[in-house]
């Protein structure tokens, strides 16, 4: 009656011929002869649904309810047929002592064979008591679960960069989990933004589960998949930025037309995430697409770089194939060192096919 | 120790076995609770901790005034949006900015879904599980549910045996695979549960369509303010603009299209509330009837500040549709008005917080606020500073600091509000109430329990969601009528502001009363102090030993089983309480 990765993959639709594509392709990744693949899918099909530990630090819960607005899939399906979520403070149906002893049992049945997600960070000013699990600091709670897990997801902005915690002055020291002193090394996949989409959430699960490893991440952790191109990239607004056509004031007839936000402060040409692509809530719009410039919310440090409507400057017209690790490095000291080119170089493109219009 | 009587009447007596519960889990945030509990089993002194701190006030001192949203939206991600609300109005307030009519109608729609979707997740998938049991479902005769979920909502389409068959499937392959996830650890054998095996499935189902159904509301803030959770605001009305028939409309955040998914939803959400979340609670309430205890101050010390303004601009209670007012010692007599600006109204004490004032034995009001931290444990606490076996309660022991109006601890909340609205005949409220009263035969002063506040959040959601029509049609009868305007931008560049100037902004969060107040110099902030509802419901002691409504909620309470059985308390305590905690 164990539901395995089979039956999940089986319930997303995959077919038993594609399954066993899929170990053979596995076991070809892996350096293994084709003797290999029955034992894998003999794996595949018996193994028990993957145990997550889901920890909440310093945080707002804005990661887990985003989790839940997932679409496809839904979060009853994740939890009830993809992973095992066995410790989550806001869902669990056990408090104190019975929620705390579920760690150390996970850890005896499945150590090194859990996920470790978490949403939120540990303070280290106060010796940690900032936040306080069971009467310690959440720093020993998240370090121990840490110690004995297969991989750690960080959830959102908070476990990925700081966030809002972490913002001048950082008055509790909120760290991000990979500075955690003392932190086992573990891979890390950091999926940023405050919160992150729902179905970006959902599918680094997914992926997880039905290949069997981790995505592909760049060179700062994320999902190559997800946060490879800037909002800019494949913002519907983006021909108009082309064309010089921007909002210059909230409600104004550029607004009203759906023009480019950039003067009004919108972080989409600094920001690697996927709202322009994979959208909110289903799909349904993106903060630019309801009118209010993107403030960056998947940056490290984005709460810091002046007031969300200081418009970015300056950046090279950067072509479009690049991506987060190209361009990260340079990027990131300067806060986006051209857009203002950028744009200028637009406008006057622009300029330019409007006299050649005449 | 002695008994320490309080003001209020509550004797806080703590030389029985001590109990300690942390985490407190589904909740938002961290909490710890302690109990002593005398040798016939009922709770004769409690002790809620907030135990966690991030300084988001420090954190935005000195920032831009028209950023303050973002940050204090990060306050709660499950009540996401009112507190983002409600630093744009404290913004507003000081600059003396108006905003136009559809921007305040979309605020409200926004701030509705928010109260729908908040009391929903609460009620299904925080409390659920203190009353529900997903195991005793499995042993449920579908055809039995069946009957029971027409007899209970005839208008339901989902009820027939064969829904409810393959659901109780679904759960059967999840228990036995022994994988039990959230449910994991639960406390699956405790009397306490009381449902027939039908109603657990019935109700687990709903968990299960209440889960994919929460998603659907809140696609009415994606349409408005882009993502949720945190959808963005702004200072001076709504970021997104209004364009029905001209160029570029199809681009535009407000077209025929958005504005016909928002109407579709908000019809959605009023059927799925009347014909699923309010005949759950009729139903379920009758077989916890006795659930009377939990009441915390709902019968003595309510406050709320009022929210909905039907028209824009105008905060006066007249104009609020959400009850304002403030009712002391249970005389429901007499409603007094509560001014936020009062310096002797609303003030916070810190001498059983974490935090340090010049002189601890003074209130402040918000606007001179302080937020200093200052963590100590007394000298009867047990353990160590960072492993604490038992705190104590007579020095400083929370993360939250203590807010009192005309030095009274209070409750907020859905069910704060619908006493107060109902002290003051509002015709909705009046009418919800009397018709659950009957319907539970019970009597008014039932109300002011955890059934009571259980349903006041179902009949408060019925009342949003009716609301958000309301709304929703002033809205499309502005454009009707020629206003497109979303935004003021008069006061928009900060060079037009004054060198120094103050306000507040309020509104009433799902789980209460919710105050921003900030003082802005030279187009920074200079302070900036949020009183919110976990403030005020979860507070520590006094210097008087007033306590809050978490601890006055689980005094004198009885345990449901033997002593040494204590893991029978956690639940218990969970559902007693059974509000969110967010914390700052």
């Amino acid at each position: 009656m164990v539901e395995t990765f089979y039956d999940v993959m089986r319930r997303q639709g995959i077919t038993r011929r594609s399954f066993l594509k899929f170990c053979s392709l596995t076991a070809s990744a892996l350096g293994l002869g084709p003797a290999m693949v029955p034992r894998i899918a003999e794996a595949m099909e018996t193994q028990p649904r993957i145990p997550v530990l889901w920890l909440h630090g310093l945080e707002c819960t804005c990661c887990s309810e985003s989790f839940i607005r997932s679409a496809h899939p839904l979060a009853k399906d994740v939890i009830l047929s993809m992973i095992s979520l066995d410790y989550d403070d806001t869902i669990m149906a056990a408090a104190g002592h019975q929620a705390e002893a579920i760690i150390d049992e996970t850890i005896e049945k499945y150590d090194g064979n859990y996920i470790l997600a978490v949403e939120g960070n540990p303070p280290l000013n106060e010796d940690g008591m900032f936040c306080i699990i069971g009467g310690k600091p959440f720093t020993e709670q998240l370090k121990h679960a840490a110690e004995h897990c297969k991989a750690i997801i960080s959830w959102g902005s908070c476990a990925s960069w700081g966030c809002v915690q972490a913002a001048r002055p950082n008055p509790t020291q909120a760290t991000p989990i990979h500075k955690v002193p003392g932190i086992a090394q573990k891979p890390i996949i950091k999926v940023p933004g405050c919160p992150p989409i729902a179905e970006v959430m959902t599918a680094v699960i997914t992926y997880m589960v039905t290949f069997g490893q981790i995505p592909e991440l760049d060179r700062q952790g994320r999902p190559k998949m997800f946060y490879s191109q800037r909002i800019h990239d494949k913002c519907y607004r983006r021909p108009h930025f082309d064309a010089g056509q921007y909002v210059e004031s909230w409600d104004d007839e550029g607004a009203r037309r759906g023009y480019c936000l950039y003067k009004m402060g919108c972080k989409g040409p600094t920001s690697y995430n996927a709202c322009s692509t994979i959208r909110w809530n289903g799909g349904l719009s993106f903060p630019i697409q309801a009118g209010h410039p993107c403030i960056g919310c998947s940056e490290d440090g984005f709460w810091d770089k002046g007031s969300f409507y200081d418009h970015v400057t300056g950046l090279s017209h950067f072509p479009i194939e690049s991506n987060a690790d190209k361009l990260g490095l340079t990027v990131a000291g300067t806060v986006g060192a051209a857009v203002a080119v950028h744009a200028a170089a637009s406008a006057l493109k622009n300029a330019q096919k409007k006299s050649g219009d005449k | 120790m002695a008994i320490l009587k309080t003001p209020t009447g509550f004797n806080m007596d703590d030389s029985g076995q001590r109990v300690v519960v942390d985490p407190v889990t589904r909740i938002e945030g961290h909490m710890r609770c302690e109990v002593n509990i005398d040798d016939d089993n009922y709770i004769r002194n409690a002790v809620s901790t907030g135990t966690m701190w991030r300084g988001l006030e420090v954190i935005l001192k000195g920032r831009d005034p028209r950023d303050a949203w973002a940050f204090t939206q990060r306050i709660c991600g499950v009540c996401t949006g009112t507190h983002a609300m409600c630093s744009v109005r404290a913004v507003e307030d000081a600059l003396s900015i108006s905003i136009p009519e559809n921007a305040n109608s979309i605020r409200n729609i926004m701030q509705l879904a928010l109260q729908v979707h908040d009391h929903l997740v609460h009620f299904y998938h925080l409390h659920a599980l203190d009353w529900v049991n997903p195991v005793n479902a499995l042993k449920a005769d579908p055809k039995a549910t069946s009957e029971l979920q027409q007899a209970v909502s005839p208008q339901h389409p989902k009820s027939s045996p064969g829904y409810f068959r393959d659901i109780q499937n679904r759960l059967k392959k999840f228990v036995s695979s022994g994988q039990l996830g959230p449910f994991k650890n639960g406390y699956w054998t405790n009397p306490a549960y009381k449902l027939p095996p039908e109603a657990d499935l019935m109700a687990t189902t709903h968990y299960l369509e209440a889960l994919d159904f929460q998603k659907e509301i809140m696609k009415v803030r994606t349409i408005f303010g882009g993502k949720d959770p945190h959808p963005n605001w702004m200072v001076g009305g709504v970021p997104c603009a209004i364009n029905m028939d001209q160029t570029g409309s199809a681009g535009a955040p407000l077209n025929m299209v958005t504005l016909n998914l928002i109407s579709s939803v908000i019809d959605q959400t009023q059927t799925f509330v009347r014909d699923v979340y309010v005949p759950d609670i009729l139903a379920i309430g009758k077989f916890y009837k006795d659930w009377l205890y939990g009441g915390g101050l709902s019968g003595l010390n309510v406050l709320a500040y009022g929210d909905i303004p039907d028209r824009a601009n105008d905060y006066s209670a007249g104009n609020l549709m959400m009850p304002h007012g403030a009712i002391i010692n249970g005389n429901l007599q007499e409603v007094h008005p509560v001014d936020l600006r009062d310096p002797n109204e609303i003030q916070e004490f810190v001498p059983h917080s974490w935090y340090k004032y010049e002189d601890d034995a003074v209130g402040l009001h918000p606007w001179d606020g302080v937020t200093d931290p200052h963590y100590e444990l007394g000298p009867k606490s047990k353990g160590t500073r960072t492993n604490i076996e038992q705190l104590d309660e007579s020095a400083k022991y929370s993360w939250i600091k203590a807010p009192r109006w005309k030095g009274h601890a209070m409750e907020v909340g859905p069910l704060a509000r619908y006493v107060i609205g109902y002290a003051q005949g509002h015709e909705a409220i009046t009418e919800q109430v009397d018709f659950t009263l009957r319907e539970l035969d019970l009597p008014f002063e039932a109300l002011f329990s955890t059934l009571g506040r259980t349903a006041a959040r179902g009949l408060e959601s019925q009342w949003a969601a009716d609301h958000m029509r309301y709304f929703m049609d002033k809205l499309m009868n502005n454009i009707r009528n020629g206003d497109s305007s979303t935004a003021n931008v008069d006061n928009w560049d900060p060079k037009t502001w004054p060198s120094e100037v103050k306000g507040v902004g309020f509104a009433e969060a799902p789980r209460g009363a919710l105050g921003h107040w900030c003082r802005i110099k030279d187009a920074k902030i200079e302070n900036f102090q949020c009183v919110v509802p976990t403030t005020w419901n979860g507070s520590p002691r006094d210097l008087q030993g007033n306590i809050g409504a978490f601890e006055a909620s689980l005094m004198n309470t009885r345990w449901s089983a033997r002593k040494s059985r204590w893991k029978s308390c956690v639940p218990f305590i969970v559902s007693t309480l059974a509000w969110p905690v967010p914390l700052m």
